[in-house]
């Protein structure tokens, strides 16, 4: 069973259908304590990074519990956010802090206008070997929705440019995450998430 | 690099696409499922379903369209027409659309727009906009086209990003089904006007239609329907068009079989 992290940040849905299309078999847990059978926990996310409050720290705990037990990790949009130290959208919010550095605010590299959100389909630059981005070619199409965005760290397997670059895809052992939305991205991202179902079959 | 976006309308009623298609190889050219699914093989970037029954009967067999078009298709979905409450959103959105268009709700309850987006996200509310020349501004007009809404198109979408719009669907009514063109200075000034991308709608009738609302334009995205539906091939035919134009366009197959 994979665990779907509902903490009510907007719609499922499409996550939902995606795992389906790929023959994954998803459950969304009531309690903290129902992740300790998961064989992968993805925590999905949309919006404001304060929605990432809503784990409170039970799940804080039992995520962490999991991911040192070596449990993958998947975060998606707002959830690879959480996944690094805070973000400067909702100072003095932690995120797990698997990644360092804070998410920032999308800016312009020089004095061109910049649209913010950055809305749209966009490529993802591959930096190193990567398990989560297996059989996607460098430069592939993504599909985006988002403000704020993660710097790049060690783990960035991915990077994307909207003004400066960002993170698109991060991991490290087998914590997985991802700025765009793979279950909007087409082929690319239905492969990202086999590759992810891959890794909890391991 | 961020690309811009091309978005196929369909206009259903009562589960039907209503403007007519003629691609050979359709079974049946009325089904929506069908022909978002030959959309998505030929490249397109996102689908809007727009819904013009607003019967009882039409809005369910609205939900079932969205239902078997989501299941097997994983890129943006979008869906208009009639909503006028959050249980209207609701239901849309929990049958698997991604984003919902408001047009005269949104003018008739501007607070439907923060409603939707604090529950939704911003990514999820267009708001959509009718508009056509008068004089030296932009007026805009409610869904059927037929009456003044008393407001200036800029300011308009001015307040609908404020009020947490995400994106901005622009329709000139002077230019919707002439295939003259999109009207490039109206799409401009919305353009430079919000943060937020702008669709433009209305007009398209040639490949350099796009090249020019893209160009010109400055649009984000641009929509149509017929442009479409009456040729085979024509999305990744213009995608071709416009890149070679020099506009950013997603068109490879980037991705290895599972």
């Amino acid at each position: 069973m994979l665990a779907l992290i509902d903490y009510r940040a907007g719609n499922l849905t499409s996550v939902r259908k995606a795992f389906a299309a790929i023959g994954a078999d998803i459950a969304t847990p009531a309690l903290p304590a129902d992740l300790a059978g998961a064989r992968g926990i993805i925590v999905p996310g949309v919006g404001h990074f304060n929605v990432t409050a809503s784990i409170d720290t039970p799940w804080r705990e039992a995520i962490r519990a999991a991911v040192g037990a070596g449990v993958p990790l998947l975060g998606i949009c707002v959830g690879l956010q959480f996944l690094f130290d805070g973000s400067e959208e909702a100072p003095g919010l932690p995120g797990l802090g698997v990644f360092g550095g804070a998410c920032r605010l999308l800016r312009p590299a020089g004095s061109e206008r910049l649209k913010v959100p950055h809305v749209g389909w966009n490529t993802l630059s591959r930096r190193g070997d990567s398990r989560i981005l297996d059989g996607i070619a460098d430069e592939a199409f993504a599909y985006f929705t988002h403000s704020y965005a993660a710097p790049i760290v060690d783990g960035t397997v991915a990077e994307t440019v909207h003004g400066t670059g960002f993170s698109s895809v991060v991991e490290r052992g087998n914590v997985f995450g991802a700025q765009f939305h793979p279950e909007k991205s087409g082929d690319v991202g239905l492969r990202l998430l086999a590759n992810f179902v891959r890794v909890t079959r391991c | 690099m961020l690309t811009r976006r091309l978005i196929a309308c369909l206009d259903v009623r009562d589960g039907r696409v209503v403007k007519g298609v003629n691609f050979e190889g359709l079974r049946d050219a009325g089904d929506p499922a069908e022909l978002a699914r030959r959309y998505n093989v030929e490249g397109i970037d996102e689908l809007v379903i727009l819904d013009v029954t607003a019967t009882l009967e039409g809005r369910r067999a609205l939900a079932q369209t969205i239902r078997t078009v989501a299941r097997e298709l994983f890129i943006p979905l979008c869906v208009g027409g009639g909503i006028r409450t959050g249980a209207d959103a609701d239901l849309i959105v929990e049958a698997g659309a991604d984003k919902v268009s408001l047009n005269s709700a949104a003018l008739q309850t501007p607070a439907l727009i923060t409603e939707l987006a604090g529950r939704y996200g911003s990514q999820a509310v267009i708001v959509a906009i009718d508009a056509k020349r008068a004089g030296d501004h932009y007026a805009v007009f409610t869904r059927s086209a037929t009456s003044a809404a008393g407001r200036d198109a800029v300011e308009w979408a001015r307040e609908a990003e404020a009020r947490g719009a995400g994106e901005i669907l622009l329709t000139s009514i002077d230019r919707d089904g002439t295939r003259s063109g999109f009207d490039l200075d109206m799409t401009a000034a919305l353009a430079d006007a919000v943060n937020i991308p702008v669709i433009a709608s209305g007009g398209a009738g040639t490949f350099d239609h796009f090249v020019d609302v893209f160009v010109d334009g400055r649009a984000d995205a641009a929509l149509a329907a017929s442009v479409f539906h009456f040729e085979e091939h024509a999305v990744l035919e213009l995608k071709r068009h416009l890149a070679r134009a020099g506009v950013p366009m997603r068109l490879d197959k980037d991705v290895d079989p599972c």
